[in-house]
């Protein structure tokens, strides 16, 4: 079947097949940085945005995005620069494996929320699972994004 | 120290944390075959015959693969230096299948679709045999997992594959069953930890393709490139020089990736065929089918006088090393070397063990590495025994433990040359509150809040064996190449040996680039295992910009027309202070490409004959709800000496990490199987890791000591972190209900079922 995508901005229209999971047209366009961690939907590795919305990639067919806009870590590359740069800082970022995932859903939730509690940031990434970190270093990281985005300015 | 003990940032974090193209599969020639295997439903079969026939007519199938095709002369897939203590007890494809999930047939096609299509064609006849499933049947059993004659073991560990055994052993110092008869409380109990899962995010995976020199290259997520070259060539008959392995960025080792696990696969088709292939273990298979943490039961005899001195330590293990004895006899070592030693001043000590081959997935080499296994039991026991000493279990602890300076009888009579645990265990006892929340408070609404506390240690590197090499060369405009085959799978060697090298070099962090891990273009490495890295190549490193900085001397010196031993290394430059002269490292160089003959490059290798145990303690404090047995984590408190820190937020982030792990297996990673052999939790919806709500807060400092053997004073860090979880949780839970849980997990329905039952009696 044919669809059409907007991935990152571009237009893309493809020739898939109809049981094609969304992860795979992703990567199949160069998205590289959408991970499967575990494809039982329970790891978050492979989290999009379908229309400005964070998505498990790997549980959505292609075909059900078919006239969407579909944003992969590769079309917010400002964003993660600056909000990972606070995960770098902290070596929270390890292995990196999650890091995509994890960092597509941070930066949902700073749109939705731009000051989170500690609590908060739990509950809203409960779903992106990091298997090196112990997700200490991950809240620090973002305790400081935002002090950063209160202040303008890093301390 | 400029470099040393800096919180940089890892040199490949932005390029992580932006989402390039760095892993195996992100770098995999597009075009490759598609590589999967065919796993077996029983856990003890022969495979009578295989029908390829219909598989092989799938439009897109390049072959299909069975027993019958592959090499017959066994090896290991342990990842360890020759000859190697593990057995070699494996074919790639073997007609016996000894647990489900065992490989029976590979195939490869040019897709996904078409390869799981012929997968569901082919038609295997099994003759199904009886299975070992309970490891306590299994030594001198009726049913053999290996009765095979062409089994062997390369060294003494006491291997018997007709007695299902594949390592056995007992030392003794001292007479212990004399002093136990003589201590005034003895405690006794039977500790059993389940083989959990490494649960590393990014599962097993390879891709092979060869290259212009007929070459078999093997791209892999690989801890040890040198030794997955050796199993390879093992496996496929092949000489080793026909062979290349790299490694790209890794999703996560913790030692699953110590084992050659996917790699035996593609290797083969490649070698074959002559096509690219890859093969990426689903998660299913990863939790099925690789190298988790060895089962093991410890029992443990521990005796004291009255007033609380440890006198003699009893430690039996029996380790499941499953179908195969990949690290069966080594990680059985440390349950007993990385636990005694803790208490070094006991009078007499015994250590014994059994490992056995049962009808299971086979284990490999996770974190701690029996050294988890055996701290639980033995840190649990001391904890009980604190309890019937009406003793402080701090100051049972601050008795016995072993101090620096101390020999340690049981850690193969080395010396603590360096020990910081008074002061990691004095300060996590603080950090937690101990004097006012030990043991227990009733908050009076079905919940308790508790605390628990543990020691651990682990070694650095294994004394005598691991080999640890850099090479540095220096290029025109005074930038550095540092190559190592230790390989960086997310703990960031490559930033911290970079930070060695600036330290030794007096440059910036950034004036050195790092490359590795290739078994072509890098120096000889074991591999990054055994807490190995920062102790042993840290040294390499250090070695190795010495030896450098004399060929730049040397170069200066034909520069300068100055006599080499007038001559001071000084950063960006070399200087001549008696004449006053000095030469850029640029101009050198630049020197060195015109009209040179001394090569700008230094190779070094370091071996170390100790093995220098980091040490810490670790307390943590609960609130365990009695009616439905939920604990949460309030706060964990850790202290760890790895003697330097060499890059704190790193080391941090790896105590966190750790901890969190060694958590998840304490209270909820649970390995079930059914009484087929077929286990239950092969997926993350089953196998539940912990999440960033289930940590509760995590508080890390370090005591520092200096290990006069390591680079800058440093020890090691990577595994010792997930070894006081258990014990603590088993600790406070038992402060919370008076009920000591020795099995893993400890889950809130046993908790639960274990404080009903309690009180039903009273």
């Amino acid at each position: 079947m044919k669809v059409k995508i907007l991935l990152n901005g571009t237009m893309r229209e493809a020739e898939i097949s109809s049981d094609q999971l969304l992860i795979d047209f992703v990567r199949d366009h160069g998205c590289y940085s959408v991970k499967r961690g575990c494809e039982t939907s329970n790891c978050g590795l492979c989290t999009v945005f379908v229309d400005d919305k964070p998505v498990l990639s790997c549980s959505m067919l292609t075909a059900r995005v078919d006239g969407c806009k579909v944003d992969t870590l590769e079309g917010l590359q400002e964003e993660a620069k600056e909000f990972g740069a606070f995960v770098a800082d902290q070596g929270a970022e390890q292995c990196g494996f999650c890091n995509p995932g994890m960092i597509m859903n941070a930066i949902a939730m700073f749109r939705e929320n731009p000051e989170p509690t500690r609590e908060e940031i739990k509950a809203y990434l409960a779903g992106n699972l990091c298997r090196c970190s112990g997700y200490e270093g991950q809240l620090r990281a973002m305790e400081a994004f935002i002090e950063y985005r209160k202040k303008g300015e890093r301390s | 120290m400029k470099a040393v003990g800096q919180p940089i940032r890892k040199k490949d974090a932005m390029a992580l944390v932006t989402g390039k193209p760095v892993f195996m599969d992100d770098l995999a020639p597009k075009d490759c075959l598609i590589v999967k295997v065919l796993r077996s439903p029983h856990a003890n079969a022969i495979v009578k015959s295989v029908k390829t026939d219909v598989a092989k007519r799938v439009p897109g199938i390049e072959d299909v693969y069975t027993w019958e095709d592959v090499p017959q002369e066994r090896f290991t897939t342990a990842g360890q230096t020759y000859p190697e203590f593990s057995p070699y007890d494996r074919l790639i494809l073997d007609r016996h299948v000894r647990y489900v999930g065992d490989p029976v047939a590979i195939v490869a096609g040019e897709n996904e679709a078409c390869v799981d299509k012929a997968l569901k064609m082919l038609k295997v006849e099994y003759e199904v045999l009886p299975a070992v499933l309970d490891f306590h049947m299994a030594k001198d059993g009726d049913v053999l997992v290996h009765p095979e004659d062409n089994w062997k073991a390369l060294c003494k560990v006491g291997a018997d594959n007709k007695r299902n055994l594949c390592a056995s052993d007992s030392t003794e110092d001292g007479d212990v069953d004399a002093v136990l008869a003589d201590c005034d409380e003895v405690v006794e109990g039977t500790y059993h930890v389940r083989a959990a899962q490494q649960a590393m995010m990014e599962t097993f995976r390879t891709t092979c393709f060869m290259d212009a020199y007929g070459r078999l290259n093997i791209l892999s997520s690989t801890q040890i490139v040198y030794h997955v070259r050796r199993i390879i060539s093992n496996a496929l008959g092949i000489p080793k020089s026909r062979i290349r392995v790299s490694k790209p960025r890794i999703g996560g080792g913790f030692g699953a990736k110590q084992s050659v696990v996917a790699e035996l696969f593609p290797a083969f088709v490649t070698w074959k065929t002559g096509k690219a292939s890859k093969m990426i273990f689903t998660r299913e298979e990863s939790q099925i089918a690789s190298s988790p943490r060895h089962e093991m039961e410890v029992h443990v005899r521990l005796g004291a006088s009255r007033e609380g001195k440890i006198r003699a330590i009893d430690v039996y293990t029996l380790s499941n090393t499953g179908a195969y004895g990949d690290h069966g006899p080594t990680t059985v070592g440390l349950s007993g070397h990385k636990s005694i030693p803790l208490y070094s001043s006991a009078e007499a000590h015994r250590f014994a063990y059994d490992v056995v081959y049962t009808n299971h997935m086979a284990a490999g080499a996770y974190r701690g590495y029996g050294a988890t296994q055996g701290i639980f039991a033995v840190e649990s026991a001391v904890n009980e025994m604190a309890q019937r000493l009406h003793m402080d279990p701090v100051e049972i602890r601050l008795k016995n433990m072993v101090r620096e300076g101390d020999v340690m009888p049981a850690y193969y009579g080395e010396t603590a040359k360096s020990c910081a645990l008074d002061r990691c265990l004095e300060r996590t006892a603080e950090l937690i509150g101990w004097k006012d929340k030990y043991p227990y408070k009733d908050m009076g609404n079905g919940k308790v809040r508790s605390v628990g506390i543990a020691m651990a240690m682990q070694g650095s590197g294994i004394s005598g064996v691991d080999v640890g090499s850099a090479t540095i060369k220096m290029n025109d405009d005074g930038f550095y190449t540092l190559m190592i085959a230790a390989a960086d799978m997310g703990t960031g060697c490559d930033t911290i040996l970079a930070q060695m090298a600036a330290e030794c070099l007096d440059c910036p962090v950034g004036n050195i680039e790092v490359l590795g891990a290739d078994t072509d273009s890098s120096p000889y490495d074991s591999g990054s295992y055994a807490s190995s890295t920062t102790y042993v190549t840290g040294k390499a490193v250090e070695k190795a910009c010495q030896k450098l900085i004399a060929r730049i001397l040397e170069i200066a010196s034909g520069m300068l027309d100055a006599p080499v031993e007038e001559l001071e290394f000084a950063s960006d430059r070399v200087e001549w202070p008696k004449a006053r002269k000095s030469v850029s490292l640029i101009d050198i160089g630049t020197k060195s490409m015109c009209g040179n003959g001394c090569a700008l490059e230094a190779t070094e290798s370091n071996s170390s004959p100790t093995s220098p145990p980091p040490f810490m303690a670790g307390a943590v404090e609960i609130e365990l709800d009695k009616e439905t047995g939920h604990v949460e984590i309030l706060d964990y408190k850790a202290v760890v000496d790895c003697g330097t820190v060499v890059n704190p937020n790193l080391a941090r982030v790896q105590t966190e990490g750790g901890l969190v792990q060694g958590i998840g297996m304490t209270l909820y990673e649970n390995i079930q199987y059914n009484d087929k052999g077929t286990m239950l939790n092969n997926s993350f919806m089953q196998y539940k890791i912990p999440s960033r709500r289930d940590m509760g807060n995590i508080q890390v400092e370090f005591e520092s000591s200096f290990e006069p053997t390591g680079p800058f004073g440093a020890k090691s860090i990577g595994e010792i972190v997930i070894n006081t979880p258990a014990p603590a949780l088993a600790h406070a839970i038992a402060n919370a209900t008076g009920i000591w849980f020795k099995e893993l997990p400890i889950t809130s329905e046993q908790i639960a079922m274990g404080v009903f039952e309690k009180e039903d009696i009273k």
